[in-house]
Parts: C-alpha cells; structure tokens; sequence
C-alpha cells in the first residue's frame, strides 16, 4: 500500500502532538531502563498502564491484523510512532516479549485459536509474556536445555528451572524451550516449544535479586507443573527450530513485531551530554585533557558503529566477510555501551561512588545503568561466546 | 552528523579491478626484491597504470583527466596498500590536485595534461623537526627580480629521483606558500634517499639550498587544508588496504600452525585479539568510505570531522594488527623473512604521518566538544 508523504508527515505530526500532551510525566521514582529491570509493582502499574494508554488510542500493533486486534495499517506507520517515542524519551512498552518475540511468533507459525487467544491481550498488556529459554546451568549453551515436559493424557508434565525470567512475577505465559526427548540424533532433537500459561499449580517464579540490588527477573522452578497438551506449538522436537525463529524476531533480524519504543535508549551523546554538566575538582570536566581525550573516544567509536551499520548495506564493500558487521553487532554495541557508562561514573567525582538515592548525580542512574549494561554483555550469548563466534563462523578459525 | 556512505558502480568497478591488477602485479617477493631499487615497480607496470587511466581520475576532464573525485581513487589505493605496492600514484595525483586547486591557468593547462598522461609528481611538505602542521614551512623562498631563491631542507619526498616535477612549501614573505620546481634544475647532490622504517617506501631528503627557480612557478593560491584532507585520505585508503591483509596474514597463520597439537586459532588468547584485529578493519573501512563520500560531497567541518575520525581509526587498527602479527608468528614473527615487519613497518610510517591518532583526536576535542 502506497501512502503520500504527506499523509506521513502528517501522522507524525500527529503522534508527535499525541506523545507530548499524553506523555505520562515523572512518576517521582526512577523508572526501568528496559522490561528486563521492572523490579517493584508500582513501576510495573505505571508501565503497564501507560502502554494500554498507547494502545487504547491506536498507536501500537498498528501493522498488526485487525480481526486479532492489531490495526491493519502499513507498517510505516509504526515506524514513525516508536522513532516518535525514542525522539520524546517517553517510557517504552513493557510487554516486549509479547509485542516483539512471541507475538510476531504467534503471527507467523500459531493457528487461528492462537492469534485470537493471545494477541489483543499482548497489545493492551492485559497479558504479560515471559521467555523460558535459559537454564540455571546452561546459559549459552541453550540447545542442551534440561527442563523436562511429559505428555501424560491432554497435559505436559513439567519439571526443572529456568532463570533470568524477566516479568516472570507478573506474566501470564510463558514461551517455555523443554525437552521432551532425550533420544533424538542430537540434543536439538529432543526439544519442543510451548506458549505455557504460568498461573498453574507447580510453577512458581521466584525473583532473583540483582546486582543493583533491585528485582527484575526470576528463577522460575517447575513441580509437576500440569499444562494443557495443545499448547505446544509445532510437533514435539521441532522446538529448537521455532526457538530459532524466535531469537530471528528478538534480534531484530526479521521484521514482524508490534512495535513501539521497547527500552528506554541511552547512547554516547547522553554521556557527551552529562560531561558538558558535569565538574570535577570545581572545573568542568571537560576542562579535563584526559576526560577530553576519551570523550572523543568514545564519540568516535559510536561513530564507527553507525558506519559500519551504513556500509553492511552496501555488497561491493562487503565482498570478503559479508556477515563480519552483522554477526559483530551485539558484540560491539553492548561493549562500547557497558564501557561508556563506566566513564560515566568517572565524571562524577566523588560522587561517582554514590548509589541510587536523591543526592547521587541523575538520582544514581548512571549507576544503575552501568551495572544493568552487564545484562547485554552476558545474557543472548556472553561476549566472550560472541568472540568466539565471530572469530570461527567469520573468520574460519578452528573451534576453541 | 550524518553516517552517509556513497559508493557508486564505478568505484565498485575499479575495486575490483584494482584487486585483481595489483594482486596479479605486485606479489610479496617482488616488493621485497626491489626494496633496494629506485623505483618500487618495473616501469611497464607504471604504464599499465596509466593506461587503465589511474593517473588520471581526480584530475578534470578539460586537462585530459577522468574527472572524478578522490572517492574513485580510495578503491585504487586500497587495493595498492593490500599489495604493499608503494607506488608514484598518490603523490602524483596529490600534485595534481594542488595545481586544481591553487596553480595559476598556466601552471594547470602545462602540467595536468602531463601528470594525467602518465608523468610523475611529487611534493616536498614536511621538514626535519617532523612538524605534522603544514603552514610553518622553515624552508625560504626569496623573490629577487624574475626569480625566487630557495633554500633550507625538505624531507620524505615520495619518488623525488624520479618525478619531473614537484610542489614544495617554502615560507615567502613570511607566508606559507607553494612552488612549483622542475626536477631537472636539481644539483646532483640535492636528493638523498631516506632511510625509513617502511622500506617499500622511496622517500628523499631534499637540500634546496642553490636551487633557483623563475618567479611564475609561485602558485597563486595555497591550499594547505584540502592537502592535508586528500593525504589522510589516501594514507588512510592504504592503511585499510594493509589491514586486511595482515589480517589475512594472521588468520592463514593461525588455521595452519600447530603447537601441543592443536592449531594455535583454537586458542582463545589467539582467537579473541584476531576478532579485534578484524573489527578494527571494519571500522577502518567503514570510516574511510564515509571520509571519502564527505571529501566530495561534505560541508567543511563534516569533513574535518570525518577525516580527522578515518586517520585516527585506521592508524590505531593497522598499528595494533602489525603488532600482533609479529606476535602470533612466534618466533618466526621475530625474523626478517616472516612477513607480518612488512606490514608492521607499513603500518608504522603511516601512522606517524599527517598526524597520528593521538593528534587527531586532540583537534577532534575541539572541533566535538568545545563551543
């Protein structure tokens, strides 16, 4: 469907003016940088509240199918609303397991039931979703999941954990990764997929305390959990195939999810921004050679991520290593994000050794955010694993 | 700012004719059996590269040129710098560009013609204290009636023993300017080759002390900014070109290299750094084919942006990827037969020249974060 820029340009204009005079305002608590650190109930109302407001006025699952509660409009449109709510810093939508992995999942591979069972309620967050993929003891190593389904009658039998279940107190259901085979010709074989309801006698998720000393996720402990047999998506073994496709909608490699603003976005020119304020022995810190110098090191290697990002869509300047700037992306941009928050710190003086309270700089949210970079440095693949994939997919060096 | 990235089908064209050319003409053991020549190419391969219209690209089609920008050269001197090929090609089309930009009619419609047909040229920029800033020339130039007297001491002039011409800066009136000098009024004793840490490199110390020149070889203009933004461009270009094949160099090392029975890439104190290796490339080239899209098409301070980004990434990337290639050689690294001192040395002599990174980054301070 072809839609005039000026039709464009006029939504934007109207989300735009939407977002200010709807934006909801300071909570007078620090809010959660992404769905991954919603840590107590008053910041999960507030988020949750504010994503069913977006809803509500037709700003979300805008591609999505009318009939299942989307609202059949080109994608475009979407486009313009989350780079809206990047532009405004408005808080981002909370159910974004739902809204950009299992919903574009159940859009693509559920049947009729599954789209008109689940999809209105990721939309308007009646319906919170999880993700049961990782294993207390395999982490990266996520085709050698453990956690055991038995069919017995109309139900699966569920046994083991999972940990690192994010909103796992507040979700509804859960896209649950068990085996239910060991026999298969390799560790994938035995694996199945499940859209598992999580308000069920024998599941119970208990909140992990973090290093920021806030909740945010949960181990989830399975006890002869009873879940109904047609809840299973695919057959049984094909669930490392349908995980995959999964991961292909959380990374951001097909396109497909609701959409909306889905962490709250903090880049280098935020820290080139703090330096600008910031002092250190009386003077400003810019003052500061060495704070100077690696500023600018750090603007610089923001600056080589995006042109990398531009050059990967140019083929004549990728001959080589076609995948070398894909396949490097979480490895570089988690890095860089976990180093130029660290610096953050070192802006502050002796305040850098504040936490968050009132009298921190920011309210500790620099603080807070260097610790929460550590989640994209270790969780979907360490970037130690993401080292070795590069350097053995990429560069065609033996395995470690 | 913006992260634009232009690369049209004719700089894709001449990539790939540039790779196969000098990948085909400019074999490892040929650069190194000529080390100690004059010239680093036989002179038919010279005259391949003109006729495939190379020493014509940035020069204006009315002087018998191509008529393109620096960014259609960049493909061209990066296959070169894969090769460890130091040709008289950048220098040349650095000469050219000068006259573009600053020669009088006169001095353009004699020389561009000339250059894009194939002579060489040069130009004598930096002097003894290895100043990086090219406005202060100490070398004189004093106009007396039809003439100008040159004098003082110019160093690293690429292939100076055989161009048959070259713009040097010289300080006149007390003004940093540009002249143009006809290699043939040389004294014997005027050029000296240099010894330097890249030794595929011709570079010349040259005494203008005696060397009298006529007064119309003055270029009118100086263009000393768009020298320095062509220079980190083509460096840079041959850095990237350098990068990847010492990455290439390290990863054949490591794939056939065996120690406690294992291929040495298994190991990841081996593994990690490469990967390093390899991103540094990424950006080298990432920034490099941006550098080159602002040079042609960039406001002024997106390109100083830009250029000053491209040299400080590519010196650091290509320093750090010669390093560890001696490195993971191992004990072969050490020798001179292994080929990682070759990329090494390279990588070294570009990156102490037009400003290391260290520079660079000082003067990005102020451009990014003062104001």
């Amino acid at each position: 469907m072809n839609v005039s820029e000026q039709a464009l340009n006029e939504f934007r204009q109207e989300i735009s003016n939407w977002l200010i005079e709807n934006n909801p305002g300071d909570p007078g608590f620090l809010l959660p940088e992404s769905f991954m650190e919603v840590g107590t109930d008053a910041q999960f109302e507030y988020l949750r509240a504010w994503q069913r407001k977006v809803y509500d006025a037709g700003y979300l699952g805008m591609a999505w199918p009318e009939e299942y509660g989307g609202r059949g409009k080109p994608q475009v449109f979407q486009d313009i609303v989350s780079q809206e709510m990047a532009r405004q810093r408005v808080p981002f939508m909370t159910n974004t397991i739902g809204l950009n992995w299992a919903g574009p999942l159940i859009l693509q591979r559920g049947s009729e039931e599954d789209k008109k069972k689940y999809i209105k309620g990721i939309l308007n967050a009646d319906d919170i979703w999880c993700q049961g993929f990782s294993e207390p003891d395999h982490g990266s190593d996520l085709g050698n999941a453990q956690v055991k389904a038995t069919k017995d009658g109309d139900d699966y039998i569920i046994n083991g954990s999972k940990i690192w279940t994010s909103l796992g107190s507040y979700a509804k259901y859960m896209i649950l990764l068990a085996r239910t085979s060991n026999d298969g010709p390799s560790k994938y074989a035995g694996l199945s997929f499940f859209l598992a309801p999580m308000k069920v006698d024998g599941i119970e998720p208990k909140p992990i305390k973090k290093l920021t000393s806030e909740f945010g996720f949960c181990q989830t402990f399975f006890n002869e959990a009873r879940i109904p047999a047609n809840c299973i998506m695919g057959n049984e073994g094909e669930g490392w195939q349908v995980a995959m496709a999964t991961l292909m909608f959380e990374r951001g490699n097909v396109g497909g999810q609701a959409g909306g603003l889905a962490v709250m976005d903090i880049n280098v020119n935020d820290v080139l921004e703090l330096a600008r304020r910031s002092t250190r022995n009386g003077k400003p810190a810019l003052d500061d050679p060495l704070i100077k110098d690696q500023m600018v090191q750090f603007l610089i290697e923001a600056k080589s991520n995006a042109l990398m990002s531009a050059r990967a869509k140019i083929p004549a300047l990728n001959t080589e290593r076609p995948n070398a700037i894909a396949m490097s992306g979480k490895l570089r941009n988690t890095e860089l994000k976990r180093r130029f928050c660290q610096f953050a710190l070192s802006l502050q003086g002796a305040n850098g050794g504040r936490f968050v309270s009132t009298n921190a700089v920011d309210g500790g949210k620099w603080q807070r955010i260097y610790f929460n970079s550590f989640s994209a440095t270790i969780g979907g693949g360490t970037t130690q694993v993401q080292y070795n994939i590069v350097g053995e997919r990429v560069l065609g060096l033996p395995k470690s | 700012m913006s992260n634009i990235i232009k690369f049209t089908a004719e700089q894709s064209m001449l990539l790939d004719t540039a790779m196969d050319f000098c990948e085909k003409n400019s074999p490892i053991n040929l650069v190194r059996s000529r080390i100690e020549e004059d010239q680093s190419l036989p002179s038919d391969l010279w005259l391949a590269m003109v006729e495939l219209g190379w020493t014509g690209i940035t020069i204006p089609e009315s002087y018998g040129g191509l008529g393109l920008g620096f960014s259609d050269l960049v493909p061209v001197v990066e296959a070169m710098g894969r090769n460890l090929m130091s040709t008289p090609l950048v220098w040349s089309a650095m000469t050219a560009n000068t006259l573009v930009k600053a020669g009088s009619d006169k001095q353009k419609s004699h020389w561009l013609p000339k250059l894009a047909a194939g002579t060489i040229g040069t130009m004598a920029l930096v002097e003894t204290d290895g100043s990086w800033v090219l406005t202060e020339p100490t070398a004189k130039g004093v106009i007396e009636g039809e003439s100008i007297l040159l004098s003082g001491t110019k160093c690293f002039v690429h292939d100076a023993s055989i161009s048959e011409v070259m713009i040097v800066s010289v300080q006149i009136k007390g003004e940093a300017r540009l002249v143009l000098v006809e290699t043939s009024s040389f004294p014997a004793t005027a050029l000296v080759r240099e010894v330097v840490i890249d030794e595929t490199r011709r570079c010349y110390q040259l005494v203008l002390d005696g060397i009298e020149i006529p007064a119309e070889q003055l270029l009118p203009k100086t263009c000393f900014d768009e020298i320095e933004q062509a220079a980190i461009l083509l460096l840079s270009a041959e850095m990237a070109g350098g990068h990847a094949s010492t990455l290439n160099l390290i990863i054949d090392y490591l794939k056939t290299r065996k120690q406690f029975d294992r291929f040495i890439g298994s190991y990841q104190a081996l593994k990690h750094p490469t990967v390093d290796v390899l991103l540094g490339l990424e950006a080298s080239r990432s920034h490099l084919y941006h550098a080159a899209t602002m040079l042609d098409n960039g406001k002024d301070e997106e390109k100083d942006v830009a250029l000053r980004m491209l040299k400080a990434v590519a010196s650091e990337g290509f320093a750090f990827a010669g390093d560890r290639a001696i490195q993971f050689h191992g004990g072969f690294g050490f020798t001179y037969e292994c080929d990682a001192q070759l990329f090494l040395r390279r990588a070294l002599w570009c990156q102490h020249q037009f400003g290391d990174e260290t520079h660079h980054r000082t003067c990005l301070a102020s451009l990014l974060l003062d104001g």
